[in-house]
């Protein structure tokens, strides 16, 4: 199939960036759309042009490396994927295909299609873990029974794969879903439920820093994750952050 | 010994760690905070050392070339990790786990590393579990566990079909912890470019800020280096994009000599090459070996009639089909070890039994677990005389929990639905055995250059078990490594911040740095991957799943030919001092073309076949491996001369005292 590509050049975050337009032909439904991408880059180098550069690295949908916005959609029109496992037969001879960086103020565009996802980092750094050493010292790991629905619940929540595409799905940037996550899986499990209050505040308080939006309910990012975290972590969060809001 | 001293402890097997630990030197938590050590990858082996050096006090610098820890490959490990747990009770013991994985190996690994390993197995699931890892239980609240290939045991932990996802994000997890407490600084989006030697010991790095393109120096006591393996030499593989051999080929330019290059594990169950502009491979995981049944058309005219697509899979019946693992291999079946599932596919598919397009494939089919666990879901929930539709329906609901990520993954990629036709499968590189050699304290012939995880050599021989990745990682990196390198550093705690304003450091910031204009003064046409994928064709025709002698001396002519070419013409658009993706692929894909050509010598060297390694001159008349253990069982490690040919063989003599060496056998 032939397709006109519409996509987001930008030198560097200084530089100011712009839609531009290619042609692509012989594009088979059996590629990757990073694959398609790949056979672009190399036309635009044997032009002696720069590449498109975009972040990918696992290819199999677990790293949350790869990104864009397509059409419209963070992961493009496919449901429970990522970009790097969306295949062009989705696309048809002739379409048009806008590509665009996941756009929020948190994530500043370093590059083309590549996004400053720091500030998942710093969420992440602020309580998204247990305090327990890693000496290996610790209780034999069947002592503590674990409800199973529990264990899946915590499971479905922990599959987050950080790649943002929450927050360029929800028209207020909000990364609720994200943090909301990291805080379910441990506020669901015995161990994590030690320090789950400090862990709850100190994580949203770094989500307000970074200039993320807040959460109006939509559920645009639920349906955009490719891994179908539910709406139901921020509900948890939101009772989790105000309990421990009253035990102060 | 020789000049390689694996500093292997003594006393009975069984002591020899906890003896060892005992015997070597401490630094106290005071002096701790003057020491800084460099951990190079963060994957579960880096991500875990990491974790661990900080929280013991070490002052801690992290490099990884993503935008974070969180994405290094060990995410996408799928199946499980192997502890000797023994909650099963079917028998499992350190001794047993031990045992499997030395004779999984092919009987080339080191023992006293493997006991180790297999010692600690017990403790990461222990305190995975308290970092919050959300392993798979069953409905009492105890964890569950499955088989892997190669095992009689029940001894893998999971968590759905991401375990590796699980495990990556606790180390990750444990890592942001110290970098909260400011004991890690992490560069992510860093690129280790050099190792900086200073009287012969690893004192720090150069590095490429990915971003701005800028070089930078950094000096620490220690280096460690846990990135990853090279099996993006093949260029189309199971490993991420990015994955690379450059860190550690970086070391071995500089002194560290590198181990069994040849030892590559081709894994039986990846998704079939669809046509020439594939990019990577997507594997399967093995733990649908519990429940897959692998199979080609018993006559020929049916392979060729569903290649042609005028026959369907599912038309045939039982008695027209081949299980050819369980008709090969009836003790293990389906379980056989990697290196013998993905040679029988290979066999099946040479012989015209194919069944894709390119006769590249066979099925992997799952049609008899969906009939066995609906009549059981039948039973248990009171259903009786099912009809055939509710047995399909409740058995698919069974698949669809333990594996529902994985078929979802298999439709989306090949547009078939798994539940309903069975899965084509192929194998394809997926691992590397070798790697930088190191001693029993995980330190390479570099004196302060550690290394750990896939990409030193140590424990899987020249097979690596199922489920055991993830386990050497996190052994190597939460309880092995920050104990052993505290032997090193116990001399350090005098010698104070190391300098990066030094000649060393000027000459290798030098080297880095013509090197990469010599990249970018390329006159050719032809980008980088055009001459990755050449070098992956080479590799992949010449030394791949089964080696010759006339294909190895071919393909180290043509590696050496396509790397003169690469290096006069590879064409890089854009500028050194700025994001340049093509310029990092660049600087991999060079590294790439000199481990090809060691690769090639080594196993042209090891005339037998063992584990991953297969000489189609050395075979018994079944077609099983011929090994040699009079001529060749020792560890190869290779050192550096100038080029990749004059490379020079030392042997490091595997000795096993509590093992017998048998001729391995899963029938």
């Amino acid at each position: 199939m032939k397709l006109t590509l519409k996509i987001w050049r930008q030198k560097d975050a200084s530089s100011k960036g712009q839609m531009v337009d290619y042609t692509l032909d012989g594009v088979e439904g059996d590629m990757s759309f990073l694959e398609m991408l790949d056979i672009l880059n190399e036309e635009l180098i044997s032009k002696g042009e720069e590449p498109v550069e975009f972040d990918h690295d696992c290819r199999e949908g677990i790293c949350g490396t790869c990104s864009l916005q397509i059409n419209g959609e963070p992961h493009g029109p496919d449901r429970l994927i990522t970009t790097c496992q969306l295949h062009m037969r989705k696309f048809n001879d002739g379409d048009t295909i806008v590509i665009e960086p996941f756009r929020a103020k948190a994530f500043p565009v370093i590059k083309d299609l590549i996004v400053d996802r720091n500030a998942f980092e710093r969420i992440q750094q602020a309580g998204g873990y247990i305090s327990v050493n890693t000496s290996g010292n610790t209780v034999d790991a069947n002592a503590i029974p674990i409800d199973k629905h529990a264990a899946d619940a915590a499971m479905d929540a922990a599959t987050c794969i950080g790649c943002g595409a929450c927050v360029a799905a929800c028209k207020n940037a909000s990364a609720m879903l994200f943090t909301s996550a990291k805080v379910s899986q441990f506020a669901l499990l015995p161990q994590g439920q030690v320090e789950a209050a400090d862990r709850v505040q100190n994580m949203v308080r770094q989500m307000d820093l970074e200039g993320f939006g807040n959460c109006t309910n939509t559920g645009a990012c639920e349906i955009e994750c490719p891994k179908g975290i539910s709406l139901e972590n921020i509900a948890r969060m939101n009772r989790e952050y105000l309990s421990a809001s009253v035990k102060g | 010994m020789g000049i390689l001293d694996s500093k292997t402890p003594s006393g009975p097997l069984a002591d020899k760690w906890t003896k060892h630990k005992n015997d070597i030197d401490l630094v106290n938590p005071a002096n701790k905070r003057n020491i800084d050590i460099i951990v190079v990858g963060t994957g579960l082996a880096g991500g875990a050392a990491a974790a661990t050096l900080a929280e013991l006090g070490y002052n801690v610098k992290t490099f990884c070339y993503q935008d974070s820890p969180r994405r290094a490959h060990s995410i996408a490990a799928q199946g499980g990790i192997n502890a000797a747990k023994n909650y099963q009770g079917d028998g499992d013991s350190h001794y047993r786990l031990f045992y499997d994985t030395i004779k999984g190996g092919d009987y080339r690994s080191r023992e006293a590393n493997v006991y180790r390993l297999a010692e600690e197995s017990v403790n990461i699931i222990d305190q995975c579990v308290a970092q919050g890892v959300p392993f798979a239980r069953e409905y009492g609240g105890l964890l569950d566990n499955r088989s892997f290939g190669g095992v009689l045991v029940s001894r893998t932990f999971y968590a759905k079909g991401q375990t590796g996802q699980q495990l990556l994000l606790g180390a990750y997890a444990a890592m942001n912890r110290q970098i909260n407490r400011g004991k890690i600084q992490a560069y992510n989006r860093h690129e280790m470019m050099d190792l900086v030697l200073v009287d012969g010991k690893a004192r720090g790095i150069i590095a490429r800020d990915l971003v701005s393109g800028e070089i930078q120096r950094h000096s620490a006591h220690a280096v460690v280096l846990a990135t990853g393996g090279y099996g993006n030499v093949f260029f189309l593989s199971t490993n991420a994009m990015g994955s690379n051999v450059t860190a550690a080929w970086r070391a071995h330019r500089k002194g560290a000599f590198f181990a069994n290059p040849c030892y590559t594990q081709i894994h039986p169950t990846c998704i079939p090459v669809s046509g020439e502009h594939q990019s990577k491979l997507t594997l399967m995981s093995e733990s649908l070996r519990n429940d897959g049944r692998i199979w080609v058309p018993k006559r020929k005219e049916d392979a060729v009639a569903i290649r042609e697509g005028k026959l369907k899979p599912t038309q045939l019946g039982e008695e027209e089909r081949d299980y050819y693992l369980e008709r090969r291999y009836p003790a293990f079946g389906n379980l056989v070890p990697r290196d013998v599932a993905s040679r029988a596919a290979k066999e099946r598919c040479d012989a015209g039994f194919g069944v894709n397009k390119t006769g590249e494939a066979v099925y992997l089919d799952f049609a008899a677990a969906i009939q066995r666990y609906g009549k059981e879901k039948a039973l248990t929930s009171g259903i009786k005389d099912p009809d055939k539709e509710t047995i399909i329906k409740l058995g698919e609901e069974v698949i669809e929990a333990k594996y529902g990520n994985l078929f979802q993954m298999y439709e989306k990629i090949v547009d078939e639905n798994p539940y309903k036709t069975p899965m084509m499968i192929y194998p394809a590189v997926h691992y590397t055995m070798g790697g930088l050699w190191v001693d029993y304290n995980l330190q390479t012939t570099i004196e302060g250059c550690y290394c750990a995880g896939e990409a030193n050599f140590s424990d899987h021989g020249a097979n690596r078990l199922g489920a055991s990745a993830l386990m050497q990682g996190l052994a190597d990196g939460y309880f092995v490594l920050p104990y052993t390198i505290g032997d090193y550093l116990s001399d350090d705690i005098r010698t104070g911040p190391i300098p990066t304003d030094s000649p060393e450091f000027d000459a290798v910031e030098k080297e880095v740095r013509d090197r990469m204009e010599k990249l970018m003064s390329g006159t050719g046409i032809h980008s980088v991957d055009y001459y990755h994928k050449k070098l992956g064709k080479i590799m992949w025709n010449k030394c791949g799943m089964s080696r010759n002698e006339k294909d190895l001396k071919e393909a180290i002519k043509e590696i050496s030919e396509l790397r003169k070419d690469f290096w006069e013409n590879v064409k890089i658009p854009g500028e050194a001092g700025s994001k340049n993706q093509e310029l990092e692929k660049a600087g991999r894909v060079a590294d790439f073309m000199e481990l090809g050509e060691l690769f090639a010598k080594d196993a042209l060297h090891r005339n037998e076949s063992c584990g991953g390694h297969f000489r189609e001159e050395y075979q018994t008349e079944e077609g099983e491996a011929l090994r040699d253990d009079k001529n060749f069982k020792y560890v190869a490690a290779w050192e550096f001369k100038g080029e990749p040919k004059d490379a020079e063989l030392h042997k490091e003599d595997l000795v096993y005292e509590n093992i017998e060496l048998k001729t391995r056998s899963y029938k």
